[in-house]
């Protein structure tokens, strides 16, 4: 059996990274993911990688731009509001096809917010990581496995998917410590990178690692070229959980921290008979439209739980077509509901139904 | 018989800079250089956003187009990954010392064993003349209309003496290529911002006075005169500084751990 470690979320990340082959960390200091930067500036030095503190988050986006064109599988991470700041960098990398993972482990927003956990960057994250018609994809984890697990996976889909991809995590999964087991890690084929710029040798053309097409006919082309390869990853790398949804009257839908709050109330509310289970989105892009579109038919209501004001809200309105009512329960701002307080609102829900 | 070939390290296209702008001059000098130094087969060129944003066009080695004063941290990242290549990032004023200052100064302070090639026109050129950060006290732009006024719009910023004062700069030297014992002056600079990399001194930067004709409003052969006349007195020619800080450069960090 694999030996399991008792790690904090951040922590499983960068480990997960380590072993992932990634060799290059750049990053910023912020609350609540700054282990993931010291951590990999114990380790990378001892695996033969590097870990170098930016001067800034725009800048350590950039260096992951270089470093990712030069072929490496590279990571930064940080939280909301350096999240913001390298906007621009995600955007002009979606725009270089460039594969590298970004984790953000959220907190609580507008401006500096707070330092408490939250949800409010989803969407950011699913919708505009950037300027212009762009995704990145998106996983979101529930638990310390899924942190590192996800990390494997998104190190494999970027670079099979030449794109950036996000860990959309938050400061209480972050900060919690639960046991680990590193032998799962992601282990797919991935193309080689005949398109990094690491010296001609004289041996082939020139590579350009370039986002500037001035040519509208040309950007329009590209755009769609890459909206097709969206295509492909929506048909292919969906990843969710359902729980308890097959008699379920109520599906509750949830992901990261807030679903496993979410799952400790309907435990709750089944001991008092209420049918209610729990779709639980891994990927938030590509969203499990369909998936979640197939319990429309059969549940009654669906409530969206988040640490926001119902950012995910409209996407479960266009997944289930709007059959059947969707109501919103949340916290923003860093606070974190108890499990009694969703277990309320799926009784007084249930009242109605 | 002397011939005047293109150097291999340029690419067999016409340039779209405007006639008389000095861009040109400096490309086929970085070219030169990258031949004479056998250099173009391991170098990776970081351009920037500005008149030179489609430098990936003309030069034969890998090319990557990065943000707007971006190329600093961009080429760190291609530098640290494989710090075998030559890397060279080609930045102009508004690229290099305004949006760009924080990257511009943090590369200089890591002491990243690159070359930045510093085109400095007084203007942004690209965007259609606007006031740059190295914009001369009194020059009319059209965002300092009524001449660039100290007390309002501050005073220009001078790149070699502020990045000679960092700990990690290996060289720093200013050159024209307003006349032609300038160009070959400048020419000598590149070169040695090159040898230093292949040395692994730390970082090199030229910076290179240049003109825009087109937005300074000027013939190319008055462009070239208020060059000698208005820039070089303010922004004086020379070595700012020229020393071996190998060991404060990453480079050498690869050879402490082995
Ligand atoms: C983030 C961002 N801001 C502004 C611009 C618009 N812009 C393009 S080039 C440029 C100035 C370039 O001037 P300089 O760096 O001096 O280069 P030159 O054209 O003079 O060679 C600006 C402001 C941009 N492309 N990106
Ligand atoms: S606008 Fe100025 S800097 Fe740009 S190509 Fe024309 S002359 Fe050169
Ligand atoms: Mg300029």
């Amino acid at each position: 059996m694999a030996k399991k470690v008792l790690m904090k979320g951040n922590e499983a990340i960068a480990e997960a990274a380590i072993k992932s082959g990634c060799l290059h960390f750049f990053g910023y200091p912020i609350t609540p993911q700054t282990e993931i930067s010291e951590y990999m500036a114990k380790r990378m030095p001892k695996v033969g990688g590097l870990c170098l503190q930016a001067e800034s988050e725009i800048s350590a986006i950039n260096m992951i731009m270089g470093a990712a064109a030069a072929g490496s599988r590279c990571l930064t991470s940080s939280s909301s509001p350096g999240i913001s700041l390298k906007s621009e960098g995600i955007s002009y990398i979606v725009g270089c096809d460039l594969p590298c993972v970004i984790v953000n482990v959220q907190r609580g927003g507008p401006g500096l917010g707070g330092i408490q956990p939250s949800q409010q960057d989803y969407y950011q994250a699913t919708k505009a990581n950037g300027h212009g018609d762009e995704h990145v994809l998106v996983l979101a984890p529930s638990s310390v496995q899924e942190m590192a697990q996800l990390t494997s996976e998104a190190f494999d889909l970027a670079d099979i998917y030449r794109m950036p991809a996000m860990i959309l995590a938050d400061g209480a999964l972050g900060q919690m410590m639960e046991p680990v087991d590193f032998d799962v890690m992601s282990k797919r084929d991935v193309p080689e990178k005949t398109w990094a710029t690491n010296g001609t040798e004289g041996k082939r053309k020139k590579n350009i690692i370039n986002s500037l097409l001035i040519d509208p006919v040309e950007l329009e082309n590209s755009v769609i070229a890459r909206f097709k390869k969206y295509d492909e990853i929506a048909e292919k790398e969906v990843k969710y959980e359902e729980y308890k949804c097959d008699d379920a009257d109520i599906v509750i839908v949830a992901y990261g921290i807030t679903s496993r709050i979410c799952k400790t109330a309907i435990a709750a509310a089944r001991a008092k008979g209420i049918k209610v289970g729990l779709f639980r989105p891994i990927t938030l892009w590509p969203y499990p439209k369909k998936q979640l579109g197939a319990l429309a038919d059969k549940a009654k209501h669906f409530l969206v739980c988040e640490l926001n004001m119902g950012q995910m809200v409209d996407d479960v309105k266009v997944a289930t077509e709007c059959k059947k009512p969707v109501s919103f329960f949340g916290r923003t701002g860093g606070m974190i509901p108890s499990p009694d307080e969703v277990l309320a609102e799926i009784e007084k829900l249930a009242a109605t139904l | 018989m002397v011939v005047f070939d293109k150097p291999k390290s340029l690419s067999p296209v016409p340039f779209h800079y405007c006639p008389g702008c000095t861009h040109g001059i400096v490309h086929r000098l970085v070219a030169e250089v990258l031949d004479e130094l056998d250099l173009c087969g391991k170098t990776v060129c970081v351009s920037p956003v500005g008149c030179s944003v489609f430098a990936y066009n003309y030069f034969e080695c890998d090319m990557i187009e990065a943000a707007h004063g971006r190329a600093p941290a961009v080429a760190t990242g291609v530098k640290r990954t494989h710090p075998d290549n030559i890397v060279f990032t080609y930045q102009g004023d508004g690229d290099l010392a305004a949006i760009g200052t924080a990257e511009t100064v943090h590369v200089g302070a890591r002491g990243e064993n690159i070359t930045i090639i510093f085109i400095n026109n007084c203007i942004y050129g690209m965007t259609g003349g606007q006031m740059a950060p190295t914009t001369m006290p009194g020059q009319v732009t059209t965002t300092s209309p009524y001449g660039r006024d100290r007390r309002i719009q501050g005073s220009p910023i001078r790149v070699c003496e502020m990045l000679s004062t960092l700990d990690g700069v290996a060289y720093a030297e200013r050159v024209a290529v307003n006349t032609v014992p300038n160009v070959k002056k400048a020419k000598a600079a590149i070169k040695k911002a090159f040898q230093n990399q292949i040395d692994k001194k730390g970082l090199s930067i030229v910076e290179v006075l240049s003109t825009c004709p087109t937005n300074w409003g000027m013939t190319p052969e008055a462009a070239l005169e208020w060059v000698k006349t208005d820039m070089i007195p303010f922004y004086p020619l020379g070595v700012y500084k020229d020393a071996d800080v190998k060991e404060l450069n990453p480079t050498s960090t690869k050879e402490v751990n082995e």
